[in-house]
């Protein structure tokens, strides 16, 4: 399983990349992979206010239904369409052409407090 | 070890559509004896696309075959945890069927029809009495709608207070319908964590004015008792909230506990689990609900009444939520609920629930050491394993697929959420020790043979009709109706 040293993650299995006031959002390869094959996903409108630590998303597997909670307070500036008629690329690619929602971030700083690749897979390796 | 699960004269069957030869027809009209009148021609089309044309024995091999492919509780074991799949006595039906019951049309007159009133109003009445409630309305039709009944009354007791509390909080241990009604009622759903049985202190923790109602399901999803419910149900009294059951799991607890004594103000039965009534296949069921006599002027209308010499359907009063349903529910499923009641009586339905109890922990030590089982409090009537011990690379869904080979309905898997690989057994008082005994060596055996023999779980089911589905495709990409070109 991989996890990019460059992402931050939280403890929802979110993955977060920032670029500059933009943070890219999607869920970690131990989240796809502990859901199993995704079959619906259910993102914001774009233009949405998303609220640190609350449910912006639905992500649906033959298994469960799970809520995806924003690691960082914004703004979504774009949602990833493909997700909507493919959900599967989110099994396939979770940290590239399976990107969620990118957010104008209201404070930048707050994704300085999420976790590190290796903070990550410390928290998993004691879940699992 | 007996095997149930075998394969012989198990025939496919292709779609009626697939069968069709054109002219066949499976009717016959008696020779014509009034004059011929023309339809409008523009009533009328050339043909039906695909309309199939099969004669009598066509259509009735047809359904026969089918019918041979059902599974279902007649059939054999079915511990779909959570769902109380119990036998349905065929007393039951035999009461239902009653020319005079069966056939009373819903619009009939009152006084026209007191025989199945007087029937309902005793329901109304036995259902209050085995939960501790002052009243009970019978019109909602299945669980899903008795939630949203009782959740509906929850936020009419609170608007008619001037409160506009906006939150519900649901533990995870709670049953999986639960946030989707309190979501449809309109509020926000606050999920709090239980560890097994829910503590006075997290209820504490989350319960402000905000929040208009906690959901609890007693015994648990888990199998468990709320212990603290008592103490739970004060504060959030205390605090202006009220507390809403979901009735799901009442099979543990008739004659022995009831809801109302502690505490609770709103909670749906589910007619078609507990009092035994046919179950699946969506229906029709009945979620009669319960309350406390403050909010009885909320409950749904119109509702039986007796005056002491007739029975009449009552008008709903002003503060009532209306009407849920046309008509009066699923009156045929409430006949079959009053002869199971009155067939068992009191002490038949306490020894039940306390067989359903033993049956369960019956399982639980035969299987416990060969699965994990994550919450070791003392089980109800259903316990729930999970996959953590089972080795090979097998997962609970593995586990799912080969006690079909073994010719078992499997249990309830993935749910509660709270337990990764949960697979959830509820064997219900209706099964002897023979059947538990069996389905237990196959749920032994499947652990050994995850250990020995990996492929025979991973390849299962291999002697059902059909092989492993492909669910993904089913959820991605589902077929919901026949087309000629597929």
């Amino acid at each position: 399983m991989d996890f990019p040293e460059e992402f931050k993650y939280t403890e929802e299995h979110e993955w977060v990349m920032v670029e500059e006031e933009i943070a890219v959002i999607g869920i970690s390869d131990f989240a796809q992979d502990a859901l199993g094959d995704v079959v619906f996903v259910e993102l914001p409108e774009v233009g949405a206010v998303l609220e640190a630590g609350k449910a912006f998303g639905v992500v649906e597997s033959v298994k469960a239904v799970s809520d995806i909670y924003a690691p960082i307070s914004g703004t979504v500036e774009e949602i990833n369409e493909d997700l909507i008629e493919a959900p599967e690329i989110i099994n396939t690619s979770p940290y590239v052409d399976g990107w969620m929602i990118k957010i104008r971030m209201t404070d930048a700083a707050d994704a300085d407090a999420l976790m590190t690749s290796d903070q990550y897979q410390a928290l998993i390796a004691e879940e699992s | 070890m007996t095997i149930v699960g075998t394969s012989g004269l198990v025939l496919n069957e292709k779609l009626l559509f697939e069968h069709s030869d054109p002219g066949r027809k499976g009717y016959s009209l008696p020779k014509l004896d009034v004059p011929t009148a023309e339809l409008p021609s523009n009533l009328c089309r050339e043909e039906i696309n695909g309309f199939p044309e099969l004669s009598e024995v066509d259509v009735v091999r047809h359904f026969t075959r089918l019918s041979t492919w059902n599974y279902g509780v007649d059939s054999g074991f079915y511990p779909l945890g959570s769902c109380t799949m119990k036998y349905n006595p065929k007393v039951n039906e035999v009461v239902a069927r009653i020319p005079g019951l069966a056939g009373i049309h819903p619009a009939t007159p009152s006084h026209l029809a007191q025989g199945t009133l007087e029937l309902m109003y005793r329901l109304q009445g036995d259902l209050a009495e085995i939960s501790g409630f002052a009243k009970v309305t019978l019109q909602p039709a299945a669980g899903a709608q008795g939630e949203l009944t009782g959740m509906l009354v929850i936020r009419a007791w609170h608007e008619a207070r001037g409160s506009k509390r906006s939150k519900v909080l649901i533990p995870d241990t709670a049953h999986g319908t639960n946030p989707a009604t309190a979501s449809l009622t309109g509020y926000d759903v606050v999920p709090i964590a239980s560890d097994g049985v829910l503590t006075l202190e997290e209820v504490e923790a989350h319960m402000d004015d905000g929040v208009a109602a906690l959901m609890v399901t007693n015994p648990n999803t888990l199998g468990l008792f709320e212990t603290n419910i008592e103490e739970i149900c004060k504060l959030v009294h205390e605090r202006g909230g009220l507390v809403y059951c979901d009735g799901a799991n009442l099979n543990a607890l008739m004659g022995i506990a009831r809801p109302g004594d502690m505490g609770i103000d709103v909670m749906h039965f589910n007619l078609h689990k507990t009092f035994s009534t046919p179950h699946g296949g969506g229906g029709p069921g009945a979620g009669p609900v319960g309350v406390t006599e403050e909010l009885i002027p909320y409950l749904p209308g119109p509702g039986i009444e007796f005056d002491g010499e007739r029975y009449q359907i009552e008008t709903p009063k002003t503060d009532s939520i209306g009407r849920m349903l046309a008509f009066h529910g699923n009156v045929g499923v409430m006949l079959r609920a009053y002869a199971y009641i009155r067939s068992l009586g009191g002490e038949g339905l306490k020894h039940a629930s306390e067989m359903a109890v033993l049956n369960a922990n019956y399982v639980r030590a035969r299987l416990e050491g060969v699965y994990d089982l994550p919450y070791t409090t003392r089980s109800l009537h259903e316990v729930v394993f999970s996959d953590k011990d089972l080795e090979g690379g097998c997962h609970t869904l593995d586990v799912a697929k080969r006690l079909i080979d073994y010719g078992y309905h499997p249990p309830t898997i993935y749910f509660p959420l709270v337990v990764k690989g949960a697979i959830m057994i509820e064997p219900t008082e209706t099964e002897s020790q023979e059947v538990l005994d069996e389905f237990c060596d196959a749920m032994v055996a499947i652990a050994g043979e995850a250990r020995d023999n990996p492929e025979l779980l991973l390849q299962a089911p291999v002697r059902s009709r059909v092989r492993r589905l492909d669910e993904t495709k089913a959820a991605r990409k589902p077929k919901l109706r026949w087309q000629e070109d597929t």
